[in-house]
C-alpha cells in the first residue's frame, strides 16, 4: 500500500509533464507559423529585392513579359484605398459604438449589435461580388458623372476627382473597404466605451454635462489611445483585404492620381496574377511585396494590439 | 446663460442625430448587400445546384462538386487546426497563464488572428504546393487550418479562464493531478464556449477565398481526393463572377447566397448558444 501511492504520484507526475509540453508546444506553433511566414516570405522575394533594390518600391514600371517590376502602383494603391477606407469608416463607426453604448434605448441594443456583427461575418468575397455587379454601376452611373461635373473644374480636386465614369477605381474600392472596416472599429470601439469606469461618467452628468460633453471631455480623453488603437486594427484589416478590393480595383499598372482610374493593390495583384506568373524573377516579385504587406500589417495590428492592451491595464485586466 | 444652455443642447442634439445617421448609415449597407444576395441568388437555387458538377462555360450545371470540396477541406481544416488551437488555449489560460512564452503567444496570436490571409495562402503555396510540386485539397485544408488556429486559441483561453478558481482550488484539494483538472473538469465546464469558439471559427474560414486561390486553386470535375486540386465554394464564385458568361454569374450567386447563409446562420446559432448559457 505505501508502495502504491508514489507510483500513482510518479505516473501523474510524467503525465503532468506530458501535458505541459503539449500545450506549449502548440503554444509555441502559434509563434512558429508567424515567424516561418515572414520568413518564407523574406526567401521566396529576396531575387526580386535582389534585382530591383529600392528601385522596388520606387518604379512605377510593372512589365511582365520585359522581365521588370516596380511596386509602387500596388503599393500607393494599398495605402490610398486604405485611406479612404478610414476616412468612411472612423466617424461612421465612433457614431455607432456611441449610439449603442449610449444613446439607443435598451431593447434595440442587443439587435444592432448582432446586426453590425453579421455585417462582420459576411465574408469579403461576397462584398466583392456586390462591390462589382451592384455597386460599382451606381458609381458609374450616378456618382462618377456628378463629380466630374461639380469638382471637374476646381484645381487640385479636379485632377483628384475626374476620370472615366466606369464605377472602377480606387475610390469604389476605398468605399467598399470602409463598409467593411466599419463593424470591426465599432465593435472594438464599443467595448472601449463600455470600458470607461461608470463613476467617471456620473460624475460629469451630476455636473450638468450634456452626452456630447460626456462623450467629447470624459470618454474620448479617457479612452484616446484605445480608440486609436480600434482605427489601427481597422487600418490592419483594410491594407490586407483581398477579395472584397479585386473585384473592383481593375487590375491597372498606372500610376494616376485620380481616384476613378482603375488601379491596384498589393493584395489585388497577388490575388491576380500569382497563378499566371511563370517566370521565376516574376513570382519572387509578387511574394516579395506579400512580404512588404505582411511586415506592414504586422506593425500596424502590433501597435493596435499595445494601445489597446494599455486600457485593459488601466481598466485591471491584464490579459 | 439661457442661450449657453440653448447652444450646448443644440450640440448634443446634433451629435445625436449624427450618432444615430451613423448607425442607419452601417445598416443601410447590411440590407443592400444581403438583399441583392437573395435576390439574384434565389432565383438561381434549384434542385441541380445541388446534385450537378460545375459546367463548361456556356451551359447550366450545379455546384455539388464545389459544396463536397469546401466541405472536406473545412472538416480537415477543423480536424487539424482545433485541437491544437485548445492545446494552446490551455497553455495561454492554465499551464502557462503568468509565464513570459504565454504573454508573448497571446500577443503575438492577436496579430496572426487579423493578419492577411492571401499571406497565409502565399506562405501554404510556397511549403506545401511548392514541394509537393502540384495544388491540392490537402494544401487548401492546411491554409483554412492556420487561419482557424487564432481564432480556437483565443475563444478556448477566454472559455478557460471565464472557469472560477474555486473549481480548481477544489479539485487540487481533493489531490487531482494538474492535468487530470484540465482535462475532466475544466474542460467539462468550458466545453459549449470552446465549441462555440470552434464553430465561429468554421464561419470565418468557409468564406475565405484568397488563401485557397493558390493552394486547392479549382477543379471543376468531382474529385474526392484531397492529394489533387479541389474545387470549393469560395474560388467558384470568384472566378464564374469574373467570368463574361451569364450562366456562371448565375451560378455564382446561387453559391454567395448558400455560402452567406450558412456563415449567418452559423453566427445566430453561436450567439443563440452563447445567449443561454450566459443565462
Amino acid at each position: 500500500m505505501t508502495a502504491f501511492i508514489p507510483a500513482i504520484k510518479s505516473r501523474s507526475a510524467v503525465a503532468d509533464r506530458v501535458f505541459n509540453l503539449v500545450t506549449a508546444g502548440a503554444a509555441w506553433l502559434v509563434l512558429i507559423l508567424l515567424g516561418a511566414t515572414a520568413a518564407s516570405m523574406a526567401w521566396g522575394g529576396r531575387l526580386a529585392f535582389e534585382t530591383f533594390g529600392l528601385g522596388f518600391v520606387t518604379s512605377t514600371d510593372w512589365d511582365a513579359v520585359g522581365g521588370k517590376f516596380g511596386a509602387l502602383v500596388p503599393i500607393y494603391g494599398t495605402i490610398v484605398t486604405s485611406l479612404i477606407a478610414l476616412i468612411i469608416a472612423v466617424p461612421v463607426s465612433l457614431g455607432i459604438a456611441l449610439f449603442v453604448t449610449d444613446i439607443a434605448p435598451r431593447w434595440i441594443r442587443g439587435p444592432i449589435g448582432i446586426a453590425v456583427e453579421l455585417l462582420a461575418a459576411i465574408p469579403s468575397i461576397i462584398y466583392g461580388m456586390w462591390g462589382l455587379f451592384v455597386f460599382a454601376p451606381f458609381m458609374a452611373l450616378h456618382v462618377d458623372p456628378w463629380l466630374n461635373d461639380t469638382l471637374g473644374p476646381v484645381p487640385v480636386l479636379g485632377a483628384i476627382f475626374t476620370g472615366p465614369p466606369i464605377g472602377i477605381g480606387m475610390l469604389t474600392a476605398g468605399i467598399v473597404l470602409g463598409i467593411m472596416v466599419i463593424p470591426f472599429i465599432a465593435a472594438v470601439a464599443r467595448d472601449v466605451f463600455n470600458a470607461v469606469p461608470a463613476p467617471l461618467k456620473e460624475s460629469a452628468v451630476a455636473l450638468g454635462s450634456t452626452r456630447w460633453e460626456v462623450l467629447s471631455r470624459v470618454t474620448l480623453p479617457y479612452a484616446r489611445s484605445a480608440i486609436v488603437g480600434a482605427i489601427f486594427l481597422g487600418l490592419g484589416r483594410a491594407l490586407g483585404e483581398t477579395m472584397a478590393v479585386t473585384f473592383v480595383l481593375g487590375n491597372a499598372h498606372d500610376l494616376s492620381i485620380s481616384l476613378l482610374m482603375p488601379s491596384n493593390s498589393i493584395a489585388a495583384a497577388i490575388a491576380n496574377e500569382f497563378t499566371e506568373a511563370d517566370a521565376e524573377l516574376y513570382r519572387s516579385a509578387l511574394i516579395a511585396l506579400a512580404f512588404l504587406l505582411f511586415v506592414v500589417t504586422f506593425i500596424v495590428l502590433s501597435a493596435a494590439k499595445l494601445l489597446l492592451l494599455r486600457l485593459n491595464r488601466a481598466h485591471g485586466r491584464t490579459h | 446663460m439661457g442661450l449657453v444652455l440653448l447652444q450646448r443642447r443644440a450640440v448634443d442634439a446634433l451629435a445625436f442625430l449624427f450618432a444615430s445617421a451613423a448607425t442607419l448609415f452601417g445598416l443601410f449597407w447590411l440590407f443592400w448587400i444581403l438583399w441583392t444576395t437573395f435576390r439574384r441568388g434565389l432565383g438561381a437555387i434549384n434542385v441541380a445546384l445541388f446534385t450537378q458538377m460545375t459546367p463548361p462555360p456556356g451551359s447550366t450545371g450545379g455546384l455539388l462538386n464545389a459544396f463536397y470540396g469546401s466541405a472536406v477541406m473545412i472538416g480537415f481544416a477543423v480536424i487539424v487546426g482545433a485541437p491544437l488551437g485548445v492545446a494552446a488555449g490551455t497553455y495561454l489560460a492554465e499551464h502557462g497563464r503568468y509565464s513570459r512564452l504565454a504573454a508573448a503567444v497571446s500577443f503575438l496570436n492577436d496579430v496572426l488572428l487579423s493578419a492577411p490571409s492571401i499571406v497565409i495562402g502565399l506562405f501554404v503555396y510556397e511549403i506545401v504546393v511548392r514541394t509537393s510540386g502540384h495544388f491540392s485539397g490537402y494544401a487548401g485544408a492546411i491554409a483554412l487550418a492556420m487561419i482557424l488556429l487564432p481564432i480556437v486559441v483565443r475563444t478556448s483561453d477566454e472559455a478557460l479562464r471565464l472557469v472560477p478558481d474555486q473549481m480548481r482550488e477544489a479539485a487540487f484539494a481533493l489531490g487531482v493531478p494538474r492535468w487530470r483538472v484540465t482535462a475532466q473538469i475544466l474542460y467539462k465546464a468550458a466545453m459549449t464556449a470552446i465549441l462555440t469558439g470552434v464553430l465561429l471559427g468554421v464561419a470565418r474560414i468557409a468564406g475565405e477565398t484568397a488563401p485557397l486561390l493558390f493552394t486547392a486553386l479549382n477543379n471543376q470535375f468531382w474529385s474526392g481526393s484531397l492529394s489533387g486540386p479541389l474545387a470549393n465554394v469560395p474560388v467558384v464564385i470568384f472566378q464564374y463572377a469574373m467570368s463574361p458568361y451569364d450562366e456562371w454569374h448565375t451560378l455564382a450567386w446561387a453559391g454567395a447566397l448558400v455560402l452567406t447563409l450558412f456563415v449567418l446562420g452559423l453566427n445566430l446559432v453561436v450567439r443563440m448558444i452563447a445567449k443561454r448559457t450566459s443565462k
